[in-house]
C-alpha cells in the first residue's frame, strides 16, 4: 500500500463521515430549510473530499482535473437547486398561486 | 470481486429503488424515489459500457421525466384541494382499480422476465453488420450511425413524439389563454443567488451542450442527450427569473419547434427519390448527419423547455 492509497482511503473515509452527517440531517431535522442546509453543507464537502481522495488514484493530470472538474460542476448544481428549492418551499409548492413576490 | 460486490449493491439498489417507488405513499415521495431510481439506472448501464444509453437515462429517463412528473404532481394536487377529491374514487371502486393496476404491471413484468431468461447466450445481434458498414455512415460511433443513417426513422419518429406530445400539452390550455406565455411568471431577486448561477451556469451549460452534439459522432453523445443539456440551460434561465419564456404564438418558437423533425424529414424524401427513404447518400453522408443533430438539437431542447414549462396560462 503506497502513501497514495492511504491518502485516498484517509479522504474517502472522511468523506462518508460528511456524507453519513447531511443523511442524519435530512432525516432528523423539522423543516425544508434546515434540511437543505444540512444536505447541501455536508454533501458539497462529502464529495469534494471524496473527488480529492480519487485524485491521488488518477493516472494523469486530465484525469484529475475532469474529477475536480465533477465536483465544481456538482457544488454548483446543488448550490442552484437547493436555491429553487428554497424558493419553492418559501411559497409554499403550490403550482397555481402565483408565487410571492419577495422584495 | 470488488466489482462483483459493487454491482450487487446497486442491483439491490436498482431493486430497492424500484420497489419503493411503487410502493411508497405520498404522489412526491414515489416520484423522488423514482429519480433515483433512474440515476441508479444510469449507472447500471455505465457499468454495462453503455455510456450512450446512460447518458440519456439520466438526462431523459431520470432528470426530464423527473421533472415532468413533479410538475404533474403539483397541478394534480392543486386540482385535488380545489374540487376535492382526485379522480380515483374511493372505497370498492378504488380497490378493485388498485388490483386490476396491479395485476397488468404484475402480467408486464412476467413477460419481460420471461423474455430476457429466453434470450439465446449468445445475442444474434446486427454488431458485425454495423461493425462491416460503417465507414459508409459518415460518422465513427456505431451508436450515431444506427440512430441516425442505418435506423434513422427511429429517432424521426422520436423527435415527432415530441412535437406531438407538446401539442397534446397545449391543448389542455384554457381557451383564454392561447398563444399566450407557457406557466408562471417566475419570481426572483435580481440580485439574488439563483440570478447569479442564472447568469453563469449556462456557460457551463452551453460548453457542455455543444461538446455532447459535436461528439456525438465520434464518441457517446448526440442530439438527445445534448438538447437535454440545452433544455437544462434555458429552464434556469427561466426559472432564474431572467428571460421570460416567449408566447407560443411566437412564429419564431414554433419554426424552432420543427425545424429539426422537419429536415431530417426532407432529408429522408430526398433520400426517397435517390432510391431508399432516410438513405444518406454516402459522399454527404458526414455533412448531412452534422445538419440533422444540429437542427435537432434545437428542436429537441426548444421542445422540452415547453414540455416543462407547461400549457400556456398567461397573455402578457
Amino acid at each position: 500500500m503506497t502513501v497514495f492509497d492511504i491518502l485516498t482511503l484517509a479522504c474517502a473515509a472522511l468523506g462518508m463521515v460528511f456524507f453519513a452527517a447531511g443523511t442524519v440531517g435530512l432525516l432528523r431535522f423539522p423543516d425544508v430549510h434546515s434540511r437543505l442546509h444540512a444536505l447541501t453543507k455536508a454533501d458539497n464537502l462529502g464529495l469534494g473530499l471524496i473527488a480529492l481522495g480519487l485524485i491521488f488514484q488518477a493516472e494523469g493530470i486530465a484525469t484529475a482535473l475532469k474529477l475536480l472538474l465533477v465536483w465544481l460542476l456538482a457544488i454548483f448544481a446543488a448550490a442552484t437547486a437547493s436555491q429553487l428549492i428554497a424558493r419553492a418551499a418559501l411559497t409554499g409548492l403550490d403550482d397555481d398561486t402565483p408565487a410571492d413576490p419577495r422584495p | 470481486m470488488t466489482a462483483l460486490a459493487f454491482d450487487t449493491l446497486l442491483a439491490i439498489a436498482i431493486a430497492a429503488t424500484a420497489a419503493g417507488a411503487v410502493v411508497a405513499r405520498g404522489l412526491y415521495a414515489s416520484i423522488a424515489l423514482f429519480i433515483i431510481y433512474g440515476l441508479m439506472l444510469a449507472v447500471a448501464w455505465v457499468r454495462l459500457e453503455a455510456i450512450d444509453v446512460a447518458l440519456a437515462e439520466a438526462a431523459i429517463g431520470a432528470g426530464l421525466t423527473g421533472i415532468l412528473l413533479v410538475g404533474a404532481a403539483a397541478r394534480c394536487r392543486a386540482v385535488e384541494r380545489r374540487t376535492g377529491a382526485i379522480g380515483d374514487g374511493s372505497g370498492e371502486r378504488r380497490t378493485l382499480l388498485r388490483t386490476i393496476q396491479g395485476a397488468m404491471a404484475g402480467v408486464l413484468a412476467a413477460a419481460v422476465g420471461a423474455a430476457v431468461l429466453l434470450l439465446p447466450d449468445s445475442a444474434p445481434g446486427l454488431t458485425a453488420t454495423v461493425a462491416g458498414t460503417i465507414e459508409r455512415s459518415g460518422v465513427s460511433n456505431p451508436v450515431t450511425a444506427v440512430l441516425l443513417n442505418f435506423r434513422g426513422y427511429d429517432t424521426l419518429l422520436e423527435s415527432m413524439v415530441l412535437v406531438v406530445a407538446l401539442v397534446g400539452v397545449w391543448s389542455l390550455g384554457a381557451e383564454q389563454f392561447w398563444g399566450g406565455r407557457p406557466g408562471l411568471k417566475q419570481h426572483a431577486r435580481t440580485d439574488g443567488v439563483l440570478a447569479y448561477f442564472g447568469r453563469m451556469l449556462p456557460l457551463v451549460g452551453l460548453l457542455v451542450g455543444i461538446h455532447l452534439l459535436w461528439a456525438g459522432a465520434h464518441a457517446p453523445g448526440g442530439a438527445f442527450q445534448a438538447g437535454t443539456v440545452l433544455a437544462a440551460v434555458w429552464l434556469l434561465v427561466a426559472m432564474a427569473g431572467l428571460r421570460d419564456a416567449p408566447p407560443i404564438a411566437s412564429m419564431r418558437l414554433r419554426l424552432l419547434i420543427v425545424v429539426g423533425p422537419a429536415w431530417f424529414l426532407a432529408v429522408g424524401a430526398i433520400g426517397a427519390l435517390a432510391g431508399s427513404f432516410l438513405g444518406l447518400p454516402e459522399a454527404f453522408a458526414s455533412e448531412l448527419i452534422l445538419a440533422i443533430e444540429v437542427l435537432l438539437t434545437l428542436s429537441i431542447a426548444v421542445t422540452l423547455v415547453l414540455l416543462v414549462l407547461g400549457v400556456p396560462r398567461r397573455t402578457t
